[in-house]
């Protein structure tokens, strides 16, 4: 009876963070519409609902009502599971999110490490989207997000590692809990890592100036350039629900997770998670775009040394504390 | 490990792709990343132009040079009727010369602008820059939607002058427009020229040398950029270019961030030019006093004129009719093109979109 009970609460939690997930991709695709228009002295979306609103409803419909096109030399295999590698990774990736005191959906014990694993799953979609398309610019497109994502994870994580350091637990809530005092981002020794996550999670969910593997300006889309339809719209939302978590991660390692004054900590989480994806796409849509061998050197001759004596000397004040 | 090797890639760019600027097809041949030779294939926008020139009369051409490089068909219908005005030895009026001049760098300003925009965009600086640009090529082109009545394909000067006179109080306009865009060009400076990731993808990209360039018959900013000194408005000076002070901008190096430079310069040199057009610009009739149809004596003539992408140049030949006999067009981008696949052997994909883009080519006047 305990387990069914538990199965119905597993049920309804994972419908709620489905629901989260859709809703937040959502909006977050026409917010970033919305930013780049005001950036770029435009309006974006309008006709729909107020101020374009409703335009991410309306997309979404129509890329549900869309042909399934499949170019006909696919990889069969490869083709059909890359949108689900891309999706579902990021949205296993909420499960140790958290959102409030007790709003977590699991609280594990070693969350962080989970997130580690789980965040890097989505590149062997996106080499599979490459590989099983059946056309070069996806295959470029796969080639670069693998080498770029790899070359990327190192930094990301041992950053992260820097926090767990001074929080003494791989849990997403003590994390959140040790920085009750003061957010990791004032730190002295957390400062840098806060930098060097941001600069890497850029990286990783392939925002520019790091947007190497679709690159339209050369490889036309890059890794889905064959996609349409449903299937396109599954990388969309991955990319959207990644963009998301980054930012969420960031904000629970460096800027005091759901802690704040007056409002609710579920209006915090989210004022903060979505200020951070306001930057990312400030960033996106006003710098250019770095090459690959550039975008390589910086990841292994400047970000990973860097990142190493960051984590050196924050053990080193550590121990002298 | 004996099986494992690799082997060449050979991708088509285009003639579908958004970075070639038109119907361009690049056969790319890559090992990897890093492109082992380029084939540039044109022809996609070929609509024989020069024979149809042939049975038009020579008002009736005038049309079409608007339709080579759509950007700046301003100057190219500058260039077409000063060509045949030499064939008729024809002179114009002090106000037609100077509205050509301030008319024909305002278009130059457009011309770059997109220039400049389009490279931002080729480098990955998703659409922002070129939305800047377009806001401000925007005053420009409602500058000439007020002056004759159309925004891309102007067909405004004629043979012995212009169609229309500048409307009332057009110079406050322009004078007004001078004032805006000088701010703007130093925020261009702010947002790309001195922009870290901007230097290192364009610095020392494309590697275009003083020999190689006069050797291609490379023209306008692509070939200043290279640090050769050449410009037919200050060395051939046609029109009241004589009466004008302006500088002639050059690079150093001839990589791929000194033409775009160039092309920054040049525009503050063109609003200088219109400042001082406009300052003197002398009264009387602009427009056209010479009817529409003329028989040139026979013979030959050939007028080239600083276009905003190089050396634009009509050879006309009269048999005495009401047509030319044969219209040759030299255009700039055709050499431009040319020295392409010169300058990306063993660079990357993604530095071929950035030479390209810093080449500033367009496909109306190449395939003509």
């Amino acid at each position: 009876m305990i387990t069914f009970l538990n199965l119905i609460f597993m049920a309804a939690v994972s419908a709620a963070v489905l629901a989260f997930v859709a809703a937040s991709a959502m909006f977050l695709i026409w917010w970033e519409r919305k930013v780049s228009a005001h950036i770029q002295t435009r309006f974006g979306p309008m006709r729909v609902g107020w101020h374009g609103a409703l335009q991410s409803i309306a997309d979404a419909i129509k890329l549900l009502l869309k042909e399934d096109i499949a170019p006909s030399g696919r990889d069969k295999l490869s083709w059909w599971l890359a949108p689900f590698f891309v999706v579902v990774p990021s949205i296993m990736a909420f499960a140790v999110i958290p959102f409030g005191r007790r709003l977590i959906p699991a609280d594990l014990n070693m969350g962080i490490l989970y997130l580690m694993a789980i965040t890097s799953v989505g590149v062997i979609g996106i080499f599979m989207a490459g590989w099983g398309s059946d056309n070069k610019y996806s295959l470029l497109g796969g080639m670069r997000a693998a080498a770029q994502i790899i070359s990327y994870e190192l930094p990301l994580i041992l950053s992260m590692i820097t926090v767990v350091m001074y929080a003494n637990s791989l849990s997403m809530q003590r994390i959140v809990e040790a920085q009750s005092g003061c957010w990791n981002v004032f730190h002295p020794s957390l400062a840098l890592a806060c930098l060097i996550y941001i600069i890497s999670a850029t990286a990783e969910v392939n925002r520019a100036p790091f947007d190497i593997p679709e690159a339209e300006s050369e490889l036309v889309a890059g890794f889905h350039t064959e996609y349409s339809g449903m299937k396109f719209a599954m990388f969309f939302i991955g990319e959207y629900t990644n963009l998301f978590i980054v930012s969420a991660i960031a904000v629970t390692l460096f800027f005091g997770g759901w802690q704040g004054p007056f409002l609710p900590p579920v209006l915090w989480f989210l004022i903060k998670t979505y200020g951070i994806v306001f930057i990312l796409m400030w960033v996106r849509w006003t710098f250019p775009r770095l090459r690959v061998d550039q975008l390589m050197a910086f990841s292994w001759k400047v970000l990973t040394p860097v990142s190493f004596v960051n984590l050196a000397a924050a053990g080193l004040l550590l121990l002298r504390r | 490990m004996k099986d494992i090797y690799t082997e060449e890639f050979l991708i088509n760019v285009g003639p579908q792709h958004p970075s070639t600027h038109g119907v361009l097809s690049l056969e790319l041949r890559l090992d990897g990343e890093i492109v082992i030779d380029c084939v540039p294939h044109i022809g996609y926008l070929h609509r024989s132009f020069e024979k149809l020139a042939e049975n038009r009369t020579y008002t009736q051409f005038i049309l079409f040079t608007d339709r080579l490089d759509y950007i700046a068909s301003m100057n190219n219908n500058l260039a077409y009727v000063m060509a045949v005005e030499k064939l008729l030895k024809l002179e114009i009026s002090e106000r037609a010369k100077y509205i050509r001049v301030i008319i024909a760098e305002l278009n130059r300003i457009a011309s770059h602008l997109l220039a400049i925009g389009t490279f931002a965009q080729d480098l990955g600086a998703f659409a922002t820059p070129l939305f800047y640009c377009f806001r401000d090529r925007e005053k420009i082109v409602d500058i000439f939607d007020e002056t004759c009545g159309s925004r891309l394909t102007y067909n405004y000067m004629r043979i012995g002058g212009v169609q229309f006179d500048l409307p009332k109080g057009m110079d406050r306009k322009i004078r007004e427009f001078i004032a805006y865009m000088r701010p703007k060009l130093d925020d261009y400076d702010w947002l790309l020229t001195h922009n870290s990731i901007f230097l290192v993808r364009s610095k020392g990209i494309g590697v275009l040398i003083k020999d190689a360039a006069i050797n291609y018959s490379v023209t306008g900013p692509n070939l200043r950029g290279s640090g050769v000194k050449w410009d037919l408005r200050k060395d051939e000076p046609y029109l009241a270019y004589d009466k004008f002070e302006f500088d002639v901008p050059t690079g150093e190096n001839g990589d791929a961030w000194d033409r775009y430079k160039v092309r920054i310069e040049e525009m503050r040199q063109s609003l200088r030019i219109i400042e001082q057009a406009l300052g003197a610009l002398p009264e009387g009739d602009p427009t056209s006093k010479v009817g529409r149809i003329y028989k040139p004596a026979p013979g030959e003539a050939y007028m080239r004129t600083e276009n905003p992408r190089g050396e634009l140049g009509f050879y006309i030949v009269s048999d005495g009719s009401v047509c030319p006999y044969r219209l040759k067009i030299r255009a700039p981008s055709f050499s431009n093109l040319a020295v392409l696949p010169e300058l990306i052997r063993g660079l990357k994909v993604a530095d071929l979109i950035c030479v390209l883009g810093s080449l500033d080519i367009l496909m109306g006047e190449i395939d003509r």
